[in-house]
């Protein structure tokens, strides 16, 4: 009894000392590159290693953002997930509301198509994959990256968008059906606010997918100026150059995008997460 | 859902058709493409050179590293899964509770998520270095460890740390779920609890374990199919060690065809077979012992 008053007491100040650690216990390997990106390459690998740069090193942002090889694949990196992002959810978008809405001959079908291809990853078809680009002459090109992110994050993003809207009740759309309005319409004026934080999440999901692929990009994306950041940024450190200060300010910039946006939607995704999963 | 409209075929393809479109060129075509590639035979330059048979699937039934390569597949998904599982319950459990900061420490756990794997992996092959790497040094430091640890090249440590890693990227996502799955929990159901006199502990196990079943069937089957798929740790952390040792189903196939010293794209695609049906089988049968079925009706 004892020990629950003295811990209602000291709560409001442990929690946050738990939290801090909990987070640094997330951050701590992107701290170290941090600090890495922040020496000299040479100064990342000596024996014994430091903790922090022995030399400070301001120059290394910098020289990223100079290098044309990298803002060739930081674009080519938002294009393919931009571009992939969108085509997900204009493609997710009315096959999930028709799915969950209507039935006709070869909806099951339908469905159980989509929960086998979730289970495929783009690695383990890679090989597939490569021949059907090599022979459509698409190697090296945004569209094959971006075709290939869409298509196998079609799966999760169907998936949970038919949770979201299968668990509306179909009463508040029949108003509108007497009012006149057809299934885009109320697809598009009633059903998407209400599902917003499904579209979120499908949103985010994708995004981050396609922005972090790497097997599929590593196999057709051959052109150095074609390549996406995370196959690109590895040319930073081969056997013949070592710039892990460049690698590691090169990566600290492909992150930070991405936790900004993650920051922004947050409250959307924790309530998009189960609501259209656990009916 | 008691009633629903009905449709014709062809609206439903108005509808559909954009998916099926998307799914049939750029799944459907290369599966086939795999069957039809690991039934052919390749030259070293990939030019198809004529029929194989099963040849390219016999090839890799009798690859001496195939019981290796399967037992660490094993290892890796089972441990990886089941770690992230029960650290990010715990962590869930936290991340939902009421505290100054807490959306600060939500956007940290985050970071591992929006990092690729990539990044994340070449930054645990420094850290892991046996020469300078940060964790030998704080190990010596403590006087943990009298001499450094090689981490990727010892192969007593190389699973585990790969396991680690593995582990510290699934957790946000997974802990992600979970939050999700908390928050849809009505508070009135621990008040209940309380008032009956539930220790905090018999009330997690009897009410919020199984409420909370959903989220973790779907973190585990999500996780399940994402471990297994999980292509850039093993093949970063690994990359140092010849030979197949180390390796699971998914960097053993693209190694096949990509990095051995035959580039074998015929075997790589047979072995590509086996990694689909080896997924599906784990996915169906896991549903199968939790029984998803009931769970869904």
């Amino acid at each position: 009894m004892n020990g629950t008053l003295s811990w209602r007491r000291i709560r409001p100040a442990a929690m946050p000392v738990i939290g801090l650690g909990v987070a640094l216990a997330f951050l701590w390997p992107y701290l170290v590159m941090l600090l890495d990106a922040f020496r000299p390459s040479g100064d990342v690998v000596t024996t014994p290693p430091s903790l922090l740069p022995r030399v400070w090193k301001w120059t290394t942002f910098g020289e990223v953002f100079g290098d044309e090889r990298f803002r060739a694949w930081l674009l080519t990196s938002v294009v393919v997930a931009v571009a992939s992002t969108i085509i997900v959810v204009l493609v997710a978008v009315p096959a999930a509301y028709f799915t969950a809405r209507f039935r006709f001959r070869g909806r099951i079908a339908f469905l159980f198509l989509v929960l086998i291809t979730q289970m495929f990853s783009p690695t383990s078809l890679v090989v597939g994959i490569y021949r059907e680009f090599f022979s459509l002459n698409l190697v090296n090109t945004y569209l094959a990256l971006i075709l290939t992110n869409a298509a196998f994050n079609l799966a999760f993003a169907v998936w949970i968008l038919h949770g979201f809207f299968a668990s509306i009740p179909k009463e508040v759309e029949e108003a509108a059906e007497l009012d006149g309005c057809g299934p885009v319409t109320r697809l598009r004026r009633i059903m998407l606010p209400l599902t917003l934080p499904g579209l979120v999440t499908a949103t985010i999901f994708t995004f981050i997918a396609a922005w972090n692929e790497y097997v599929v990009a590593l196999t057709l994306m051959l052109d150095d100026n074609k390549k996406p950041l995370t196959v690109g940024i590895n040319s930073y450190v081969t056997g013949y150059e070592q710039n892990w200060d460049q690698l590691f300010g090169a990566s600290i910039i492909a992150i930070v995008p991405v936790v900004i946006l993650f920051a922004i939607i947050e409250k959307h995704l924790v309530g998009g997460l189960t609501a259209g999963s656990v009916k | 859902m008691k009633r629903r409209g009905e449709a014709s075929g062809p609206v439903a393809l108005l509808w559909l058709g954009p998916a099926l479109l998307l799914i049939a060129g750029v799944v459907v075509y290369p599966a086939v493409e795999l069957v039809k590639a690991s039934l052919s035979r390749y030259s070293i330059t990939g030019l198809r050179k004529g029929d194989a048979g099963l040849a390219n699937f016999r090839g890799v039934l009798a690859n001496e590293s195939l019981g290796t390569v399967l037992t660490n597949t094993v290892v890796w998904v089972v441990a990886v899964v089941v770690l992230t599982i029960l650290v990010s319950l715990g962590l869930a459990q936290f991340l939902t509770k009421e505290f100054w900061g807490r959306r600060v420490v939500r956007w940290a756990v985050i970071v591992p998520w929006a990092a690729s794997l990539v990044i994340t992996a070449r930054l645990f092959s420094l850290i892991y270095s046996y020469y300078y790497g940060t964790l030998n040094a704080v190990l010596l430091g403590l006087h943990v460890v009298d001499t450094p640890i090689d981490f990727l090249g010892d192969d007593r440590w190389i699973m585990p740390s790969m396991v680690a890693v593995g582990v510290f990227v699934s957790i946000p996502f997974t802990a992600y779920v979970f939050v999700a799955g908390l928050h849809a929990i009505p508070g009135e159901v621990y008040e209940a609890a309380r008032i009956d006199g539930a220790s905090p502990w018999k009330a997690w196990r009897l009410i919020t374990l199984p409420l909370l079943r959903p989220a973790v069937l779907v973190a585990t089957v999500l996780n399940m199919i994402y471990v297994f798929n999980s292509f850039p740790i093993i093949y970063t952390l690994n990359e140092s060690n010849p030979g197949f040792g180390h390796d699971t189903t998914i960097t053993f196939m693209y190694k096949l065809a990509f990095k051995s010293a035959e580039k074998d794209v015929g075997q790589s695609a047979a072995a590509g077979l086996f990694n689909v049906l080896l997924i599906l089988v784990a996915v169906v049968a896991y549903l199968r012992v939790s029984r998803w079925r009931e769970e869904e009706s």
